[in-house]
């Protein structure tokens, strides 16, 4: 699916004030070995001077098939084709949101419009989150609350604002909403370059390389130990959560059809999934994702001699019928 | 046996047409080339992104990430017709008593032969413009269904609603019938005498390009593995009449189509480069020219329907001359 030729491209969320416009000036001003093509809501402060800096009204469109939340970006339809027909300028395009903007009709525009999907390839959503402000923020907006809850990489910012208790709570309160993001922590947007551009992440093969410990739900945070996840009911102002699944190997006849019927009937409140699932009499690994109804699953690689056969899932979204899932997805294991 | 003078250029080729019986060829990268007693180039934009020929005027009329709106002519010479500055025209548009139209974000411009302007603002962006063969009436695609403008008159405009998102409009030769693509594979119309709907689906693709044939009897357009025609011979359109499906190759779409000028032939080029006429009465097709580099997006009949102008994503451009 994935052909060398498509360009990478990112996302970039984060509420008013929380330093996207410090990233993306860094983005475009340090060298990284890549040129942007940047599509923005304002040049507003963007500093510098650059014909690839594209300004454009973010326009969300329904698509008239009766599904709420199949949504995508027709601004970002047109600008990615118009890009794309000079290609050799640039060799990834960056799309910075506005501050209250979902993040889900960008990304579901890079899978459901045929042309963007032929010449593009999502590499991640990544937020960024004002450590002082995050509270606030999630009293008065639900949006804070999507953008980490759809990120891949989470640039914890201004953490110099914040006492130690201060940010070790607001770390914790974006794990309870996204337990599979990584998250750098700093100050002035000052995060490794790296950590943000050409990571792969709706990749899945790739993310599952780059990180072994993907979907371990005992792990969540490789860095730090320290912390409480998954209780979400602690923290006030977060509706969010996420289901983590943990079976044995799967019936394909059972499976396949059951997460097609949860993705169609949970659609709506699903922001994300993503899981390595074991199935019976299969060689590899299959790694599934998915954004709202959208779903995409491949082979991976072979399973490693002395490898569990092990399927996880993680769900996040909201209104999600924990005990429902879990049932129902261990139903599909093989008998 | 059609001949063909292959043009190979760089780059993605957004419009192909005649000028002064001279083809020309606009590229995405703002040079536009012609075969006039050799090839030669112009650059008019830093980025072309949208095109569209001018009959009345016999010109070029394009629109550029430079923020420009150009005017150009067979002797190669070009005249800016607008310039607002660090924005992308997404869409151009010619019309009657040469009045061009250009777009940008959510707002439309009218500039009339004069040079006098006026703006249309809209509270979605403007997707596709175009003006109305008859009058001084420009439609406006947009999410929901498109608006009518009278930039003539001081009038309100008309909204014809459509739940969906409109990427491109197209009036009837007549006037009578207002046609849009859509986001979703389809193609909606409006009787404009009645406000009545014509729903037209089951492409399998977007429909990217769209052409009337002589007299406009029928409207060809691509989004297929064959190229889709609808019948609007009849007052209420091709409402309960089956589409003419001219030219079916497999699994390969059809990326542009072009009607004959006079004749009930259309030209039909496809995803791998290839170009076929196919006559409507009879279904009758041949082979203009083998498959290229990349797929056709766009081609022009001269005048007296002899000759086709193509153009390709990839920059393989050319002239085919049917008549040898």
């Amino acid at each position: 699916m994935s052909q060398p030729q498509q360009i990478p491209v990112t996302v970039l969320t984060g509420y008013l004030g929380a330093g996207k416009t410090t990233l993306l000036n860094r983005i475009l001003s340090e060298n990284h070995g890549r040129k942007y093509a940047v599509i923005v809501n304002e040049f507003g402060e963007i500093g510098i001077d650059n014909d690839l800096i594209v300004e454009s009204d973010e326009e969300i469109y329904e698509m008239n098939n009766g599904c709420v939340c199949c949504t995508v970006r027709g601004d970002l339809i047109r600008t990615v084709e118009g890009l794309m027909r000079r290609p050799g300028r640039f060799d990834a395009i960056l799309v910075e949101t506005t501050g209250l903007a979902d993040p889900v009709p960008v990304a579901q525009t890079f899978f459901m419009d045929d042309d963007v999907r032929s010449k593009t390839k999502l590499d991640a959503v990544v937020a960024l989150v004002d450590a002082k402000h995050l509270p606030l923020r999630l009293k008065d907006s639900k949006e804070a609350e999507d953008q980490i809850a759809f990120a891949d990489v989470i640039v914890l910012n201004k953490t110099d604002l914040v006492t130690p208790e201060e940010l070790a709570n607001v770390e914790a309160t974006v794990r309870a909403i996204n337990p599979t993001a990584k998250i750098h922590r700093t100050s002035r947007s000052g995060v490794d370059l790296k950590e943000v551009l050409d990571r792969g992440a709706f990749d899945l093969s790739r993310a599952l390389e780059n990180d072994p410990h993907f979907l371990d739900a005992d792990d969540h945070d490789h860095a730090h130990h320290d912390h409480h996840h998954g209780e979400a009911s602690a923290i006030h102002d977060v509706t969010v959560k996420s289901v983590s699944l943990r079976g044995g190997e799967m019936d394909p006849k059972r499976f396949f059809p059951w997460i097609e019927k949860i993705t169609q009937s949970e659609g709506p409140n699903i922001l994300r999934l993503k899981g390595i699932i074991a199935i019976k009499d299969d060689p590899d690994r299959y790694v599934i994702q998915g954004v709202h109804m959208i779903m995409e699953g491949d082979h991976q690689r072979p399973w490693k001699d002395g490898e569990k056969h092990e399927s996880r899932l993680v769900f996040i979204g909201r209104d999600l019928d924990e005990a429902k899932l879990r049932k129902s997805f261990e139903a599909c294991q093989a008998a | 046996m059609p001949t063909v003078a292959p043009l190979d250029l760089t780059g993605h080729c957004v419009a192909a047409v005649f000028l002064g019986g001279v083809p020309h060829f606009a590229l995405a990268d703002g040079t536009v080339h012609r075969l006039d007693n050799g090839h030669k180039t112009e650059t008019i934009h830093d980025g072309l992104l949208a095109a569209v020929y001018d009959a009345a005027g016999d010109r070029l009329i394009t629109g550029g990430e430079d923020g420009k709106t150009v005017a150009t002519k067979a002797d190669g010479v070009s005249e800016t017709l607008a310039d607002i500055g660090r924005k992308w025209i997404t869409s151009v548009a010619a019309g009657p008593q040469g009045a061009v139209a250009f777009a940008t974000g959510r707002s439309a411009w009218v500039r009339f032969a004069d040079g006098k302007q006026k703006e249309f603002q809209h509270p979605r962006s403007v997707e596709g413009i175009a003006f109305s063969p008859k009058g001084m009436r420009l439609g406006v695609a947009r999410y929901n269904g498109a608006t009518l403008h009278f930039p003539g008159a001081d009038g309100k405009p008309v909204d014809l609603e459509w739940a969906g998102a409109h990427t491109g409009i197209s009036f009837s030769p007549d006037g009578a019938f207002v046609v849009t693509t859509m986001q979703e594979n389809a193609l909606h119309g409006w009787k404009l005498a009645d406000g009545k709907h014509m729903r037209m689906t089951g492409y399998p693709g977007k429909v990217k390009s769209l052409s009337w044939s002589a007299k406009g009897r029928w409207l060809a357009s691509s989004g297929a593995p064959a190229a889709i025609l609808w019948p609007f011979q009849s007052k209420d359109g091709p409402m309960g009449k089956a589409p003419l499906e001219l030219g079916t190759r497999g699994n390969l779409m059809v990326t542009a189509v072009a009607c004959h000028p006079a004749e009930e032939i259309v030209a039909i080029g496809y995803q791998d480069g290839m170009v076929l006429a196919a006559r409507f009465g009879d279904q009758k097709e041949i082979l203009l020219r083998r498959p290229g580099k990349g797929a056709v997006t766009s081609m022009a009949w001269d005048r007296e329907g002899r000759r086709i102008a193509f153009g390709s994503e990839a920059g393989d451009c050319g002239v085919i001359d049917i008549s040898a």
